[in-house]
């Protein structure tokens, strides 16, 4: 896929795939594309060029049928601060066209632990809080595919272990998740796939091991700084990624 | 088409439910609207209105410089409520300062040889002393001149009896008004307004929806999940605009009522007019302004679609209030009659409508029909507009 914005490349034909029972993660730098890239994944932006597919289904051909299998905790996505949790969860699932609402919605709320503040109004939540209650949105629907952007940002021990094991969750149940994060130990960690983005396109994508063997650093953090800086000094790296 | 359908409403039950916790959006629609404009309205109304009708029958005081010289007509003057202060100021130039001051409304100069001018038959003269720059005198200084010529006609009057001559004769043209205006179409002079007060209760009522419902969302970050979800554009658009007109059409409805009931309490007898505002009347306003109302929750989902922030959204959407204010304001200065081509104009075509309604006149079916077609195609285009805005990936970046 390609997407340009007025003169900024974006992502410069960049070409990965996430499966089903794996946790993929962009890993990148800011400005390398992470978001552009979920977002048309999403179809709430359009690549200029290239093609996606999800589950055998066009993005750009099939838009709806697209986002009906996905559950999509955009980066900095907010609740309605005058609806309680319960209310917000409710709302998404009664938009996704889901039939036992009340039920999926109890459900989604037991797994991630939001029973306490189910009935309180989101404009006094904590970042934790709020996240959680936004992950529960985008799963209510059960979607095969979850996709999420810098989820952990801004989020404390706590409340970051505890949107893994929720995601951990959903690959042991067999769904692809596909998230973006700029910590490489968080990807590191939790990742089955890590694709490496820098400048718009895929610098390098494999399993943690593979990518420390294909650059031969023990550590994945050397590692990440030759694969995308191609240089050892990482300042210099950096400089090249956002200008 | 279940999908739109069910999606739009789930969307318009969602805002709802917002926007009625929403302290904000709600004084806008219930209390700023629908109440503040026809009691201010009612106040100024009353307030002239009870003006026109007291200053014609209290009397009133004219300082005067000379007045000593004319006391016939001093007596004539008191007969009119006028009473003529002697000594209040010393000479002309103190009397004309405190006119120009606005300390006195209206001051009387009688010139030294005024009773000798009288005896000979010769025009005796007077000054008004008065500032036409200054509204508030005018009444008094209306009284105090035609009190003045109306002592001159009988002056003249008597002198031509004494000569033996009818006065008869000096006034060859009898000069007499059939007025054929009702009390409730005169009053159109004063409720001419209520048109434009009725598009801002309109618009006031819904914009604070249409603005948390678009930019309001993206700015709150809560539009880009939204957009991930299996509902087309569309009804996202159509669930946020139903949402948008419930409020301004429930705005319209308070408004035309609190003016319904605001008539009732104006002095508008005292000056010859009747407010014709009854629930019938009120019933035939609110169906002819509805369809504004649709255009309305359409145009300021438009314009705020359109902004790129909440901030902007307001600057805008107050900007787009005026529009349709303006041919009202412009046939206020030029006054035309209802036809079938003037309908097709929104807001202009509903100014007449009502205007006709508060005349007491028979309203003409198709102008009514034609009134709400073109508004409502124009409200459709704004919706379109907006889905259009919403399918663009523009609407997030």
């Amino acid at each position: 896929m390609s997407k340009r914005f007025g003169d900024i490349h974006a992502l410069r034909e960049i070409d990965f795939s996430a499966a089903d029972g794996h946790i993929t993660g962009l890993l990148g730098p800011n400005g390398a594309g992470k978001s552009t890239a979920l977002r048309i994944l999403c179809t709430t932006l359009r690549a200029d060029g290239g093609a996606a597919t999800l589950d055998g289904l066009d993005i750009r051909a099939a838009p709806l049928a697209v986002r009906s299998r996905i559950g999509v905790l955009p980066h900095n996505a907010n609740l309605y601060g005058n609806l309680t949790a319960r209310e917000n969860i409710a709302y998404y699932a009664a938009l996704q066209g889901m039939r036992n609402r009340a039920e999926a919605v109890a459900q989604v709320m037991a797994k991630l632990d939001i029973e306490d503040i189910a009935d309180r109004r989101a404009k006094g939540f904590s970042q934790g809080q709020r996240v959680r209650v936004a992950l529960a949105r985008a799963l209510v629907h059960d979607p095969q595919t979850l996709i999420l952007d810098e989820p952990t940002n801004g989020l404390d021990v706590m409340a970051t272990r505890a949107l893994r094991d929720a995601i951990g969750e959903r690959r042991n149940a067999g769904c692809c998740v596909l998230f973006s994060s700029h910590v490489m130990q968080e990807v590191a960690a939790l990742c089955d796939r890590i694709v490496i983005l820098a400048a718009g396109s895929v610098a390098l994508a494999g399993s943690a091991d593979g990518i420390r063997a294909a650059t031969g650093c023990d550590d994945l953090e050397d590692a990440f700084v030759s694969v995308v800086g191609n240089s050892s000094d990482g300042d210099d790296a950096y400089r090249t990624w956002v200008g | 088409m279940p999908r739109l359908t069910n999606g739009a409403w789930v969307v318009f039950r969602k805002e709802l439910l917002d926007s009625l916790r929403e302290r904000r959006a709600l004084i806008s629609a219930f209390v700023f609207g629908p109440l503040f404009g026809p009691a201010l309205f009612a106040a100024i109304l009353g307030f002239t209105v009870s003006r026109q009708v007291d200053e014609s029958l209290q009397p009133i005081a004219v300082p005067a410089i000379g007045a000593a010289n004319a006391a016939n007509l001093l007596g004539h003057l008191h007969g009119a409520l006028i009473d003529i202060e002697h000594d209040r100021f010393a000479d002309v130039r103190a009397l004309r300062d405190a006119v120009r001051r606005g300390d006195v409304e209206v001051g009387l100069v009688v010139d030294e040889g005024f009773a000798a001018a009288l005896r000979s038959g010769a025009p005796a003269r007077l000054w008004v002393v008065a500032d036409s720059s200054n509204n508030a005198n005018q009444i008094a200084e209306g009284r105090l001149r035609s009190a003045l010529s109306a002592y001159g006609r009988i002056v003249g009057a008597n002198r031509l009896q004494l000569r033996g001559v009818d006065p008869a004769v000096t006034q060859p043209l009898a000069v007499l008004t059939d007025d054929v205006s009702t009390p409730s179409a005169r009053a159109i002079l004063i409720l001419g307004m209520m048109t434009y007060f009725l598009i801002f209760a309109t618009l006031l009522g819904g914009i604070q929806v249409a603005i948390d419902a678009t930019a309001g969302e993206r700015d709150r970050g809560t539009m880009e999940p939204l957009l991930t979800l299996a509902v087309p554009r569309s009804s996202l658009v159509i669930g946020k605009f139903s949402c948008t007109l419930l409020f301004m059409a429930a705005s319209l409805g308070l408004a035309i009522a609190s003016f319904g009931v605001a008539a009732r309490f104006l002095p508008l007898a005292e000056v010859g007019m009747s407010a014709n505002l009854g629930p019938a009347v009120c019933l035939g306003i609110y169906c002819a302004m509805l369809p504004f109302a649709v255009l309305g929750a359409g145009m300021m989902m438009t314009v705020a679609s359109y902004t790129k922030s909440f901030r902007e959204a307001q600057t805008y959407t107050s900007l787009a209030m005026v529009v349709p204010a303006l041919p009202i304001i412009v046939i206020a200065m030029n006054p035309l009659q209802p036809s079938l081509a003037w309908m097709l104009v929104p807001s202009l075509s509903q100014h007449l409508l009502v205007t006709g309604l508060i005349k007491g006149e028979t309203v003409v079916a198709t102008h009514a029909a034609t009134s709400a077609a073109s508004t409502v195609l124009l409200a459709a285009l704004c919706v379109f507009a907006t889905v259009m805005r919403y399918r663009s990936e523009r609407l997030l970046i």
